[in-house]
C-alpha cells in the first residue's frame, strides 16, 4: 500500500506519518487521531466521562483540535479563553479570542466557553505586568507562562472543574524535555508528565491528551477538520528558545524518523523505572492571598507580580 | 511552473517534483510545514506536475 494510499481504505492519502509508517486519508486520519487520543487518555488515567474537563483554548490549532476531539469522544469539556491583552501592533489576543469564540459558536451549545479578561480583572495586560519586572523579552514570556498557569488553575477551581486540559503536543513536550536535559534540570525533569495530579492545596489535575502527536499532526487534524484557527504566532515568540529547540529536533527527525517519538516516550519509561531517584517536590504551602500552592512561603509568584 | 505560497511570499518553481522535494528545496523542514492544494491537505510524497498552486502552512508554534 505504501505512502500514497490510505492504510484503512485505499483512498488517496492526505498524510504519511513516517515515524509510524502510516498513510491515511482525511476521514481515517481524523478517526486515528481520535482513537489514539482516547487510548492515551485511558492509559494515563487522565479523566473519565463523568469528570468536568476545562480545556485551555488559545484560538490555536492544538487547543481547538483538542476541544473538538474531547467533545467527539463524549467527554464533558468546556473551554477557557484567557485574554492576555497582547494587542499592540497586530491585535494578536483580540484575533485569538475571535477564533476561540467562533469555534465555540459551532460546537454543541452545552459546551461553554468561559472568557477571562486579565485587563478587566487586574487592570493590567500581560505586557503591562511584565513591564514591572527587569529583563528583556524573555521575562515577558516567563510572566505570561506564570499568569496563564495561575489563572487557568484559579478558573478551574472556582468553576468546579476537576481537570484542566491543555493542547500541548509532542513537539512541545520534546522541546521542553530537550531544554531541561541540556541543563540537567532534574527537578523539572522529574515533574514532566502528560498528566499531573491535583494536590491538596488547590492545584487542579492537569492533562495533556495530545502529547503523543507531532505538531504537524495536530495541524493536519485542524485543517482536515475545517477548524478555523489563528495562523499567526504570538508576536513575542520570535527567536524563542522553544522554537530553536524544535528546529534542532525536527532536523534530527527529518534524518531519522521517529527521533522525537522515541526521545519523549523513552524518557517517560525511564522515569517509570525511577531514573531520577531522590528528587522530591519541595514543600508547598497555600499563598497568603489567593490560596494556590507556592514553594516560597508567603505570597505566590503571581500575587507578588500583580 | 508551480506557484508556491508561503507566509507572505509567492514564488514560481520548476515542477515535476514531489512535495517533499519542493519543501526541502525552499530550505524548509517537512516537519514544520503542511502543503495544501485547492485548500486540501496533500501528502508530502505526492508528485506534482508542472502547473498549479501549492500553499505551505507553517505548523510550529512558539508558545
Amino acid at each position: 500500500m505504501g505512502v500514497h494510499r490510505c492504510r484503512r481504505c485505499e483512498a488517496d492519502s492526505v498524510i504519511y506519518m513516517r515515524q509510524h509508517r502510516l498513510a491515511l486519508c482525511d476521514i481515517h486520519f481524523m478517526e486515528w487521531v481520535e482513537e489514539m487520543t482516547l487510548g492515551f487518555i485511558r492509559k494515563h488515567r487522565m479523566f473519565e466521562p463523568e469528570d468536568r474537563v476545562l480545556v485551555a483554548v488559545s484560538g490555536g490549532k492544538d487547543s481547538l483540535s483538542l476541544w473538538r476531539i474531547l467533545l467527539k469522544l463524549g467527554y464533558q469539556a468546556d473551554g477557557l479563553y484567557v485574554d492576555l491583552g497582547i494587542d499592540e501592533g497586530g491585535s494578536y489576543s483580540k484575533r485569538s479570542g475571535e477564533h476561540a469564540k467562533k469555534f465555540a459558536g459551532e460546537i454543541p451549545p452545552e459546551a461553554k466557553l468561559h472568557v477571562l479578561d486579565l485587563a478587566d480583572i487586574y487592570g493590567k495586560t500581560v505586557p503591562e505586568m511584565a513591564s514591572r519586572r527587569k529583563g528583556g523579552r524573555r521575562k515577558l514570556c516567563s510572566v505570561c507562562g506564570l499568569v496563564k498557569r495561575h489563572e487557568m488553575n484559579r478558573a478551574a477551581r472556582e468553576l468546579g472543574y476537576t481537570v484542566l486540559a491543555t493542547g500541548h503536543n509532542l513537539d512541545d513536550e520534546a522541546a521542553v524535555l530537550f531544554g531541561n536535559v541540556l541543563r540537567w534540570e532534574a527537578e523539572y525533569l522529574v515533574r514532566q508528565s502528560p498528566v499531573l495530579p491535583a494536590d491538596d492545596i488547590g492545584l487542579v489535575k492537569r492533562a495533556k491528551p495530545l502529547a503523543r502527536f507531532y505538531e504537524r499532526e495536530t495541524a493536519a487534524y485542524a485543517i482536515v477538520g475545517n477548524i478555523d484557527y489563528i495562523l499567526d504566532e504570538c508576536p513575542f515568540s520570535t527567536g524563542a528558545t522553544s522554537l530553536r529547540l524544535k528546529e534542532v529536533l525536527n532536523s534530527m527527525e527529518n534524518s531519522s524518523p521517529g527521533t522525537k517519538l522515541s526521545f519523549y516516550f523513552s524518557f517517560l519509561r525511564a522515569k517509570e523505572n525511577n531514573i531520577f531517584p531522590g528528587y522530591d517536590r519541595p514543600e508547598l504551602s497555600p499563598c497568603e492571598k489567593c490560596g494556590q500552592a507556592t514553594g516560597a512561603g508567603g505570597l505566590c509568584a503571581f500575587c507578588r507580580l500583580i | 511552473m508551480i506557484k508556491v505560497i508561503f507566509k507572505d511570499t509567492e514564488r514560481e518553481i520548476q515542477g515535476n517534483i514531489t512535495i517533499r522535494e519542493l519543501i526541502t528545496g525552499l530550505g524548509l523542514n517537512p516537519q514544520s510545514v503542511l502543503a495544501l492544494r485547492d485548500g486540501k491537505l496533500v501528502n508530502n510524497e505526492t508528485r506534482l506536475g508542472n502547473e498549479g498552486e501549492i500553499r505551505l502552512i507553517s505548523v510550529i508554534s512558539g508558545g
